[in-house]
């Protein structure tokens, strides 16, 4: 069993990464490998003849490495991760994965001035996002009790 | 604090970085209900807006717009020998700003224009990126019971993000009043030497 984290997801799967690989390439706990539909569930991005697909953006499988990427039905989404500069961090024993964001997009999105959105809970537990509060003046101040 | 800046077109979203809900609990209980509170168990806001401290404030406008990137809530900078006085000028400072666009919304004069605010936006680098996506491994492990290897990835943030204190106190040890404040943090804080940690509060009036 394998769970997969992303910033707002926690996924337990059944099967785990386990998918086939060449004998000389690097260990299977190196690379989370995702049924196409487990990928796009847990991450939106899927594969197209393009590459692998977010909306409008895609990203090519490197030349004559597509192995490395996509075997069959299954998708190495750490080995895109790495490619698109994306942390994918992991436990040693790779049963927990976490498909984090890079500095760029972060930037790019700081940079755009838009507030980046988020949704967390009040202390009953109710879901607020940042969108919630279009059309006010909002002062977003962090504190903490340590 | 903020009691004076209440407005309907004005809000204040105080949001707790604390992996620990209880121990965020008190302190929200006793607050004013006048601002909503949020819990950040994962310190989604210190990734998504690049912030390594606390207090750290950034304004929005009514179209989510960016109008004050991030910077302190009116602390001074704690590697600079200021007296208390001063400090609490600077505080005070800052909370007549808030009031003041809480007030005059796009009029105020304590807005940054769009090139401004985009050079004052804090630069991600890829270890900074990288010590969010372990953090928020090390928190989910946590949870789970897993505290050693979480604490062995937490000293892997702690070495990626070395500025970060929002990291660091987390997941250090507290002290029995709550607070990760032991020799190790002061420690930390004499490291800094005389470097700049926050961006100055480029503010009218601030003192410093």
């Amino acid at each position: 069993m394998v769970t997969v984290l992303t910033e707002t997801s926690a996924t337990e799967l059944k099967a785990g990464p386990g998918v086939p690989h060449s004998p000389d390439g690097p260990l299977p706990k190196d690379e989370l490998w995702l049924s196409a539909t487990d990928t796009a569930a847990i991450t939106g991005w899927s594969m197209k003849p393009e590459g692998f697909c977010k909306d409008d953006i895609c990203v090519p499988t490197p030349p004559g490495k597509a192995d490395r990427f996509v075997q069959g039905d299954s998708i190495n989404v750490s080995a895109f991760w790495e490619l698109m500069g994306k942390p994918a961090v992991r436990t040693a024993d790779a049963d927990v994965w976490l498909l984090g964001e890079g500095a760029g997009p972060r930037n790019d999105a700081l940079l755009s001035l838009q507030a980046p959105g988020f949704t967390l809970p009040d202390l009953d537990g109710n879901l607020h996002s940042l969108s919630d509060y279009r059309g006010k003046r909002v002062l977003l101040i962090t504190w903490a009790s340590w | 604090m903020f009691e004076r800046v209440k407005d309907e077109d004005f809000m204040i979203l105080s949001v707790a970085m604390d992996a620990d809900i209880e121990a965020a609990r008190p302190w929200i209980e006793e607050a004013s209900p006048d601002y909503i509170t949020l819990i950040d168990q994962n310190h989604l806001l210190s990734s998504l807006y690049n912030m390594f401290n606390v207090p750290q404030a950034v304004w929005i406008d009514e179209t989510g717009t960016i109008v004050r990137p991030v910077e302190t809530g009116g602390s001074l900078d704690i590697t600079q020998d200021y007296d208390q006085e001063t400090r609490a000028q600077a505080k005070l400072t800052y909370i007549n700003a808030v009031g003041d666009w809480a007030k005059d919304g796009s009029s105020s004069k304590f807005l940054f224009g769009r090139d401004e605010a985009k050079k004052r936006a804090p630069a991600m680098t890829n270890e900074i990126a990288l010590a969010h996506a372990k953090f928020q491994l090390g928190q989910y492990l946590r949870r789970s019971g897993r505290t050693e290897e979480a604490g062995a990835i937490f000293a892997e943030c702690c070495e990626l993000h070395p500025d970060s204190w929002n990291i660091y106190r987390e997941t250090a040890e507290r002290n029995e009043r709550g607070l990760a404040a032991g020799d190790e943090f002061w420690e930390k804080v004499r490291s800094l030497g005389e470097k700049q940690y926050y961006i100055t509060i480029d503010m009218e009036g601030m003192p410093g």
